[in-house]
């Protein structure tokens, strides 16, 4: 079951440029919230916040408060302990190329101490039937490297790798942006199905993508966050004129 | 950004309407006049120019379809699109009902002259106005402008009432001019039709400037945001 | 016969252009006999160069055939060195010993070496880094034979005899440098999107770099360990007081050893013919069996690899 993720006062720097200003949000445990922006305007800086991606970068900081459930996630909780509750989809897909698909879903499992083959196997299988990927691939499992699937399919495998770990919450950082319409297509429709298990909160620079897919967006703006809110308010009638300009495509 | 094509497509929109609206007003025009002065070659007119407003009406609604299929409207632009098309079926009708007026009119010359106890003129005034000002809001985009036209309602209906009221006593009383009480009859009542749609058209004005949803007298003539006019859609471009 | 067509090509375009006649400021012109002729001449001598580079190595390879592959017998592979003067004996224990001391070098110098690999690329890139890579150049440099004086030193007169194990010593100083500076360009190559999939799955850093990172450069990594492990697999000087060589089959890692460079050195300095035709022997075996364990290393990683990894 997913979590609700709540932020507040969030304001991240990268040395001494800040990235994030002031951010507050409410994200609703089993939805799909979408984060949309102009290039460079913190959105992804955002997402990476939430799983603590954002240290990964030499001289980062982060100030404010996050919680994740009932977890803070800066204060008492680890950041890999944090990371097998919030699973991350990046937009480049990333499969391990010198692993099996089956050793690429399994990975999180193997290397976080999770060894007993039967019950991997199962989870191999129920995260590859989950993103829609178990029927294309249950001949090569153990035969076919990671990088040797398309596109699309390599995108549902790191989906499936992110699931095998049961996360609570599913971060998407503009998953179907190296994607053909179909593979978006078949992803999107994924979305809708997983929200009921998991809470997902997508990066996303395509504004229908948004449309389609979530329930609520925010719109992110040089850092700060401009407008959070149901997402058909947001492309019908957003309160905030800069949203509007976004959002008809006046700028951006 | 400049979407020039979109934003051109978007203009187009903007004075087809606009052309149609002048067209469906000056039917309504030339009607009333032909009812007041009893001119046949005004009332023909009025016949003769229904087509150029029906083809308009096709035309519009043919370019709304193509931008919202290939431009993908948002927020403002997208209630400006669905206002269009609505506004556009509603001029059609404001044509079909001056042609009524116009057919009404013209039976009415055969006939002798009578003085009837209505001012159906001064009703023609204000329902000419109505669509005017209907057409300025759209113009302008100004919500104000579209509430008064929703105002104005109130008094042609009574106006119309007043006049059936009046009208039918004459049938009763003068059953010799019954034909011409009949025919101002219609005439009210095709007037006051027409209000009806100046009155929809101010309705989807207000439903593109604000957002709002106020037809059958729901909600309030005021955006969420108190927003109370737009700039005319696509004539400046604000950032990059 | 393709630039022809080409050429005919670019020619029928120029017609056909001008005959439509739209005015094209950039038209390109057709490729003059001088450009071809250049073009013909820059590749042979790309041609050149390679046979130039390549032709002391099939120079080498064809000599040591011609003068070494007589003297190959079973005898010369499965006996240990006669005594000084008769004629006949083997280089069995050399071989046997070289593979032992490298087994020892290898022991010690590859886990070094990919640890050292791993620490610059992953963990220094900084002043820490440069400085350990700095002492890495300079120790690539030094030469073999005080590499070899260095082990003495420090092995040798400690433990009071020579050993394979010093001979291991010298050998490992030698191959960490190469194997930590191509083990860092290997995981470098790593994209970092690989290691930000596995922190996003909640692995640790240090799991990261082990059972992620490392696992992708393999191939890269292995290659480079075969390049230090063929580079010390030849040297003669760092051995000369460390292993120091014996007559006699030894598998003692704190005794002296054979080895086969030793053995071709003494061998070919001595004055007997007999001794002389067995260092070309000799030379030739220690390249066969280089080339031969690199082969199959190699053959072992491809054979690991997955379908389109």
């Amino acid at each position: 079951m997913g979590v609700g993720i709540t932020v507040e006062r969030l304001n991240a720097f990268y040395g001494k440029t800040q990235a994030l200003f002031d951010i507050n949000i409410n994200v609703l445990a089993n939805h799909a919230t979408a984060l949309i922006g102009p290039s460079g305007c913190g959105k992804s800086t955002f997402i990476r916040c939430l799983n603590r991606m954002h240290e990964t970068i030499p001289e980062s900081r982060v100030e404010g408060n996050v919680r994740i459930g009932e977890f803070n996630v800066y204060n008492g909780t680890s950041a890999t302990e944090l990371r097998r509750r919030v699973g991350m989809v990046f937009q480049k897909p990333n499969p391990f190329p010198t692993m099996s698909i089956y050793d690429n879903v399994a990975a999180g499992l193997k290397l976080n101490g999770f060894r007993n083959r039967k019950k991997v196997d199962e989870v191999v299988e129920k995260s590859l039937r989950s993103s829609a990927l178990f029927e294309e691939v249950k001949d090569s499992l153990h035969k076919k490297s990671g990088a040797s699937l398309s596109g699309g399919q390599q995108q549902r495998l790191c989906i499936a790798r992110a699931l095998a770990v049961q996360p609570e919450v599913l971060l998407m950082d503009e998953p179907c942006s190296a994607l053909d319409p179909i593979s978006t297509g078949k992803i999107e429709e994924l979305i809708f199905q997983l929200k009921e298990q998991y809470t997902i909160v997508i990066v996303t620079h395509n504004m229908q993508q948004a449309a389609r897919v979530a329930e609520f967006t925010g719109f992110f703006l040089l850092g700060k966050m401009i407008e959070f809110d149901k997402t058909e308010k947001v492309f019908t009638n957003p309160s905030d004129k800069r949203t509007e300009d976004y959002v008809t495509g006046r700028f951006g | 950004m400049v979407r020039t094509r979109f934003q051109q497509q978007m203009e187009e929109l903007r004075e087809k309407l606009l052309r149609m609206g002048g067209m469906a007003e000056l039917a309504v025009d030339r009607a009333c006049q032909g009812y007041t002065e009893r001119d046949l070659h005004r009332c023909q007119l009025v016949l003769e120019n229904e087509s150029l407003i029906n083809a308009a009406e096709r035309e519009i609604d043919e370019l709304a379809f193509d931008i919202l299929a290939t431009q993908q409207p948002a927020a403002v632009d997208l209630r400006f699109i669905l206002a269009v098309t609505k506004i556009n079926a509603d001029l059609e009708r404001v044509g079909d009902q001056a042609v009524n007026i116009a057919e009404r009119v013209m039976d009415m010359i055969e006939l002798p002259s009578v003085d009837l106890p209505v001012d159906i003129a001064r009703m023609a005034t204000a329902v000419s106005a109505m669509v005017r000002r209907a057409l300025e809001s759209f113009v302008e985009g100004k919500a104000e402008l579209a509430q008064a036209v929703l105002e104005m309602d109130h008094v042609v209906d009574r106006m119309r009432d007043e006049a059936f009221i009046t009208l039918v006593r004459t049938m009763n009383e003068q059953p010799q001019n019954t034909q011409q009480a009949l025919d101002a009859l219609l005439v009210a009542r095709n007037l006051e039709r027409v209000a009806d749609h100046a009155t929809n058209i101010s309705e989807d004005v207000i439903f593109w400037v604000l957002g709002a949803d106020v037809r059958h007298h729901a909600g309030a003539a005021n955006g969420p945001n108190n927003m109370t006019s737009v700039p005319a859609p696509r004539t400046e471009s604000t950032g990059t | 016969m393709e630039r022809d067509a080409r050429t005919a090509r670019e020619g029928l375009g120029l017609i056909m252009a001008s005959a439509i006649s739209v005015p094209n400021p950039t038209i390109i012109p057709p490729i003059s006999w001088r450009r071809r002729t250049l073009d013909h001449v820059m590749t042979g001598v790309a041609i050149l160069t390679v046979v130039i580079v390549l032709a002391p190595l099939v120079a080498i390879f064809g000599y040591l055939c011609y003068k070494g592959i007589g003297s190959i017998n079973i005898a010369f592979l499965t006996q240990t060195p006669k005594p000084v003067g008769e004629v006949g004996g083997g280089m069995a224990n050399a071989i046997v010993g070289s593979a032992f001391i490298l087994a020892i070098a290898s022991l010690m110098g590859v886990p070094m070496g990919i640890g050292a690999g791993i620490f610059l690329s992953e963990y220094g890139r900084n002043r820490y880094g440069d400085a350990v890579r700095f002492v890495s150049d300079v120790l690539n440099g030094v030469p073999s034979i005080v590499i070899g004086i260095v082990a003495y030193g420090l092995v040798v007169i400690r433990q009071k005899h020579f050993s394979a194990l010093a001979g291991g010593v010298a050998l490992a100083i030698m191959m960490v440098p190469t194997i930590a500076r191509t083990t860092e360009q290997m995981l470098l190559l790593v994209p970092q999107a690989i290691r930000e999939a596995a922190y996003g799955l909640g692995v640790s850093r240090w799991r990261t770099t082990l059972s992620i990172t490392l696992r992708t450069a393999t191939s890269g990594v292995i290659t480079g360990v075969m390049l230090a492990f063929a580079r010390v697999a030849g040297e003669t000087a760092p051995l000369l007081f460390t292993a120091f060589g014996n007559q006699f089959w030894n598998l003692k890692p704190d005794q002296p050893t054979a080895a086969l460079s030793l053995q071709i050195y003494t061998y070919a300095l001595s004055p007997f013919d007999d001794w002389h035709r067995q260092a070309w022997a000799g030379s030739f075996v220690l390249i066969v069996l280089i080339v031969g364990a690199v082969a199959a290393v190699r053959y072992v990683v491809r054979r690991g690899r997955l379908a389109g990894a």
